[in-house]
């Protein structure tokens, strides 16, 4: 089985998002796999060690972002692709997913799996476009996957509950927390990653006339949150009596 | 303008996001369409909010890839320059489809919208809060999808008319085969006006109860950190921050909660947030609007007796 899993290269989650003149500034950032992308990537894995499967990690992305393709290899992956644009930045959702589906489409693949969200951007569209543009199936946060040979059933987070989805080969799958504990790659792992070729893709080959449908006006710090005030009191029920007054009163939430 | 407004009913009613979509969309000044999927009971209330034409596709059986094309028909034939979603569970699970088939993409989560001739401006959090960033759109249609709770409703006086769209037939390549609904008689932490979040500071699984209590007191949803659901104290589900879920409700209060920049990136844009530590310099007090620094064992009694008294 060949498994394609869709990964995002993003600021580590710990990491203070600063801005400057409209745009983010990436000096001193850690880049990590996204948290999601993680997830699915371990998934695609434990299916490679329950069945066997070639896992081909797929990142898109600047020319000089490959560490989280080195992580993936050293997490277990056996290739990873990885489509180059020198204005990554300008990129929209659809143009990504269009890159991702010039790929995938001259490959023999049965399952794609990706995060529910990258956690940089928040969108959470591209496995969905893909998907829609291959004519595939899409099962989204997953969080229990059982794969056969032609077909795939996964329960998933769902509005209000939790739903069974079943599919046929090959689909979409999004990854939810809770899918799945990631491993940390092991030294053996780092080491051999190191030396791993990745295979790197001209975005302009695979989507040779496009346009973003979204004009990034300019990014800007968070909104400051007003000042808050620690309520004093002897006891605390003064402090829980004065927290519910100011509640009702000054707040006026309640 | 002409806005399609992808509204949905809960519980039979007409969903509270949706009341947002379609007053955001009049506030535009455009004319205002209401596509729902459903039983119908709740296609009526769409004209008190102002919708004039108001698609009806029955349906007991949930099916995005059919609900995509019948949105994205409609959008074709109609004419539309913007489709509204709610940035929920079913707006996630929708809308990348629908801007996939309409060859765009989402402006997604939106915060504050406006119309700059025939393009649609927003400001959406990015880095789960840590930023935000203002987009607008280019080509012929934009999709939108608005983040619950940063809109306020306003009533509105019409008559829509109901008119019934069919499905096309076709079966979906994913197809849902069984639903488990969690029964709780709680709020879900998407819905929620007020929501309650226990921290590591709770200490074992069995306190998770007096969060859960305290939630009932307030009419409010129950969360957790990822700590206390790690730990296996609260289900995933409840889990609010950069990995779990985004809120904005308009009172959050975090009960033993240090603060950890993943979790203030999933709850800092709550309109009141209230904190109670025994930890003075924990991050949560940097933007909490009230803090009590204290033993959250010492202060939940209290707190639950005067909010029992305060609210009748």
């Amino acid at each position: 089985m060949n498994i394609f899993v869709l990964i995002k290269q993003v600021p580590d989650t710990e990491a203070r998002i600063r801005v400057s003149g409209g745009s983010i500034v990436h000096d001193g950032i850690k880049w990590i796999i996204s948290p999601y992308d993680e997830i699915a990537l371990e998934e695609a894995l434990r299916i490679k060690q329950k069945s066997g499967a070639t896992v081909t990690v797929v990142s898109v992305g600047p020319a000089d972002a490959t560490s989280a393709i080195r992580t993936a290899y050293a997490m277990g992956a056996d290739k990873g692709i990885h489509v180059v644009h020198s204005e990554y930045a300008m990129l929209d959702s659809l143009s990504i997913a269009k890159a991702i589906e010039a790929v995938v489409r001259a490959e023999d693949v049965q399952l794609i799996l990706a995060g529910r969200q990258g956690s940089d951007s928040d969108n959470g569209q591209v496995p969905l476009m893909l998907a829609t543009r291959l004519g595939i199936g899409l099962i989204p946060f997953a969080v229990e996957l059982t794969v056969g040979d032609d077909s795939v059933r996964v329960l998933s987070e769902a509005e209000g509950g939790r739903a069974v989805y079943q599919a046929t080969l090959p689909a979409v799958i999004t990854a939810n927390a809770g899918l799945n504990e990631p491993r940390y790659p092991n030294l053996k792992g780092i080491m051999e990653a190191k030396k791993k070729a990745i295979d790197t893709r001209n975005f302009s080959e695979l989507v040779p006339s496009w346009e973003s449908m979204v004009e990034v006006v300019a990014y800007g710090d968070a909104d400051a949150r007003p000042k808050g005030k620690i309520l004093e009191g002897e006891t605390a029920a003064d402090k829980a009596r004065a927290l519910v007054q100011a509640l009702h009163e000054e707040a006026k939430v309640i | 303008m002409r806005i399609l407004v992808i509204a949905q009913e809960k519980d039979g009613a007409f969903r509270k996001s949706s009341r947002e979509a379609v007053t955001v969309s009049k506030k535009l000044g455009a004319q205002t369409d209401v596509f729902i999927a459903g039983t119908g009971a709740a296609a009526k209330e769409a004209s008190a909010y102002g919708a004039d034409t108001i698609y009806l596709f029955k349906t007991s059986e949930y099916d995005a890839e059919m609900q995509s094309r019948l949105i994205a028909a409609k959008v074709n034939e109609g004419g539309y320059k913007a489709v509204f979603f709610a940035h929920d569970w079913y707006g996630r699970d929708i809308s990348a489809r629908v801007a996939a088939l309409l060859d765009t993409v989402v402006l997604s989560d939106a915060t504050q919208i406006s119309v700059d001739g025939d393009r649609v401006a927003i400001t959406r959090p990015v880095y789960s809060g840590k930023a935000k960033v203002q987009l607008k759109s280019k080509g012929p249609v934009a999709v939108v999808s608005l983040r619950s709770n940063s809109f306020t409703i306003e009533e509105s006086t019409g008559k829509g008319e109901i008119v019934e769209i069919f499905g096309d037939g076709m079966e979906p390549k994913a197809k849902i085969v069984e639903f488990t609904p969690v029964v709780t008689k709680r709020v879900s932490l998407a819905d929620a006006d007020r929501v309650v979040t226990g921290g590591r500071g709770i200490k074992e699984a069995a306190n998770y109860k007096l969060i859960e209590d305290l939630a009932d007191i307030l009419g409010a949803a129950a969360g957790a950190t990822r700590a206390v659901v790690d730990a296996g104290w609260a289900d995933h589900a409840l889990q609010v921050g950069q990995t779990g879920q985004t809120v904005a409700p308009n009172l959050y209060m975090a009960i033993g909660v240090s603060g950890a920049i993943q979790h203030l990136a999933g709850m800092s844009s709550s309109k009141i947030i209230v904190a109670v530590n025994k930890d003075p310099e924990a991050p949560i007090f940097g933007v909490a609007t009230y803090g009590i620094v204290g033993d959250l064992f010492e202060v939940i009694p209290p707190l639950s007796e005067e909010l029992k008294k305060m609210l009748g």
